[in-house]
């Protein structure tokens, strides 16, 4: 069981414009990795190329070594989830369901079982417009489970879901891939990385950014510091600096910090003591990774607030 | 949000049963790749919106209480001038009010079985489940005709038996056997579904609501009166179109031999018939094919 995801050089052009550009990576079984970037960095196009709902312009993507259009009926290969709102509110949850399944051969039995999965059985004979978009989320989570395929791919599963389904739903990709099937998350939000991806594929404008653990990537951000607060700022900085540390300034006047690179905090407290500095803060501020993506593509944003370009 | 919190309380029950169910070894083997699940599949789609029954119902009132009107009116209109009666009484079950509105809504309704995919995104959906996007579109117009189908006899039927019903009430009416109803009832039958796979295969090819209706009506309904039938060319075009097909079809009399108009005949008016759904329907097969979703 599990398919491997391999994208060659995939590139998607629109007229002039490149949305994707020789993206190149794979994403591989028993893992959640998740597809990062920023609005607009080609996410959405490249999960449509290897379903095979966009023709790529060049390159090519595959599932489990097989482009993905060739198989007649798809369910069975790979469970996505694009766009919650990709349903007709006119039907019940279960009525879309069935018709997805049974135009695979998935047995009806199937539609009850993926409903009560996602926690959608009471609201099974309702119409999808009444559903709030966490509802629909789960919609979509239970037609991506519906043919029980080795791979799952989902487009910003989260939004939209309250506090309780955010976690649900965590769970549910690390079972998943604890189960030995590739799950491939694209998502804006680096934060929603943290606590549930393995592996990482970053982009930005089309362009592959990073493939690499989730670990690996959160290293190559801000680098460790420590910040001091002190009232004798001037004299700390000149301790810390003879003893190799960099130092930068921070804070306001009269609420004076250092950033200190270079030196630990144990190092940086008695060093202070030896010197008879008043410390009023030392807080060692970890790698976040939010800060490592936001470095990593703060040139390749598409839109950014402010700035026209 | 009254339905979040019972939802999620009975999330953490499940998680492992369900799944474990579906481990490598009780994975089935997946079954070939059928047409008639796609067809039941589309039929499923079809009947679960509640909209379906209700336009159908309405519309096949209203064509069959067209044809009541236009049979009453005709009866009071007397016996004038004119084809001799029993050629011209088939031909009061037809009302132009009521077949056209038929074609309007089988139009409307085929074209809508796409473009509401198209609209909503579910296309992108059903393409990711069923990759072979000529199926699909093939399925659809398999189910969009039969059902078509049926709502045109029902439709065509009851107009005919009410319109005679009216005429024998006056001692006028003609019986369903007599020479050239059944063409008249088997024409209008089919406009339905020629109609609604016109649409259809019109909503693939547009995919926007509004465009996709107006060429629909514009096609199917608008067109034929520029044309007239007083001048070749002009009559040709005019013949290559349904509703005049149908006007043809379920004219029951001979023309006038004397008449300085041009008229269709009746294998060329079959022929119009079946081409227009096939090339509509063929050449959305095509680009679906081609096209991204």
């Amino acid at each position: 069981m599990g398919a491997v995801i391999e994208v060659n050089e995939l590139t998607k052009r629109y007229g002039g414009k490149t949305a994707v550009d020789h993206l190149s990576f794979t994403v591989r079984p028993g893992q959640v990795t998740g597809f990062l970037g920023p609005n607009g960095a080609g996410k959405s196009t490249t999960l449509r190329m290897i379903l095979g709902l966009d023709a790529p312009t060049t390159g090519a993507a595959t599932v489990g070594g097989v482009p993905f259009h060739r198989h007649p009926r798809g369910l069975r290969h790979v469970g996505a989830l694009l766009d919650a709102g990709q349903v007709h509110g006119g039907r019940s949850a279960a009525a879309h369901l069935s018709a997805l399944a049974r135009s695979n051969g998935i047995p009806r039995r199937r539609v009850g079982e993926v409903l009560q999965e996602v926690g959608l059985a009471e609201a099974a004979n309702r119409r999808i417009g009444g559903f709030s978009l966490g509802m629909k989320q789960r919609l979509g989570i239970a037609s991506a489970l519906l043919g029980d395929p080795p791979v799952l791919m989902f487009d910003e599963p989260i939004n939209g879901m309250d506090p309780e389904g955010v976690l649900w739903v965590r769970r549910l990709f690390r079972r998943l891939a604890a189960e030995g099937r590739t799950v491939f998350l694209s998502s804006h939000l680096m934060s929603e990385m943290e606590n549930t991806a393995d592996q990482l594929v970053v982009i930005g404008r089309g362009r592959l950014i990073a493939a690499e653990p989730l670990r690996d990537f959160a290293a190559r951000g801000t680098r460790r510091s420590v910040v001091v607060g002190t009232p004798q700022a001037a004299e700390l900085a000149a301790v810390l600096t003879a003893a190799g540390a960099s130092v930068e300034p921070e804070g306001s006047a009269g609420a004076e910090r250092l950033a200190v690179t270079g030196l630990p905090a144990g190092r940086i407290g008695a060093l202070a003591h030896e010197n008879g500095i008043r410390l009023d803060e030392l807080t060692t501020r970890t790698a976040s990774l939010e800060a490592a993506f936001m470095e990593l593509t703060a040139d390749s944003t598409e839109y950014v607030a402010g700035q026209p370009r | 949000m009254t339905s979040t919190a019972p939802m999620t309380s009975t999330t953490p029950k499940t998680p492992m049963t369900t799944l474990a169910s579906a481990t490598p070894a009780a994975r089935v083997a997946a079954p070939p790749a059928r047409f008639r699940d796609l067809l039941a599949s589309e039929w499923i789609k079809m009947r679960s919106l509640r909209s379906t029954p209700w336009a159908i119902a309405l519309t096949v009132l209203f064509v069959i209480g067209s044809a009541a009107v236009a049979t009453l009116t005709d009866k009071a209109a007397g016996s004038g001038p004119g084809p001799g009666p029993a050629e011209f009484l088939p031909y009061d079950a037809c009302p132009a009010a009521g077949y056209w509105t038929l074609m309007l809504v089988a139009s409307s309704m085929g074209a809508l079985t796409v473009v509401s995919e198209y609209s909503s995104g579910l296309i992108r959906t059903t393409t990711a489940a069923v990759p072979a996007r000529g199926s699909v579109v093939l399925a659809k117009a398999a189910v969009t005709a039969a059902l078509w189908t049926a709502v045109g006899t029902v439709a065509s039927t009851g107009s005919f038996l009410v319109s005679q019903a009216v005429l024998n009430g006056h001692h006028a009416g003609v019986p369903i056997t007599h020479p050239g109803v059944l063409r008249v009832l088997v024409a209008s039958a089919l406009l339905a579904p020629v109609c609604a796979l016109v649409g259809l295969g019109l909503g693939v090819l547009l995919r926007h609501a509004a465009a996709t209706m107006v060429t629909g009506v514009f096609t199917l309904l608008m067109l034929p009166t520029m044309f007239s039938e007083s001048n070749r060319w002009s009559a040709d075009v005019k013949h290559a179109l349904v509703s005049a097909a149908w006007n043809r079809l379920v004219q029951t009399w001979e023309p006038d031999p004397g008449s300085l108009g041009y008229t269709a005949t009746i294998t060329g008016s079959w022929i119009v018939y079946a081409l227009w759904p096939l090339i509509t329907v063929a050449l959305a097969v095509l680009v679906v094919r081609r096209r991204d979703v």
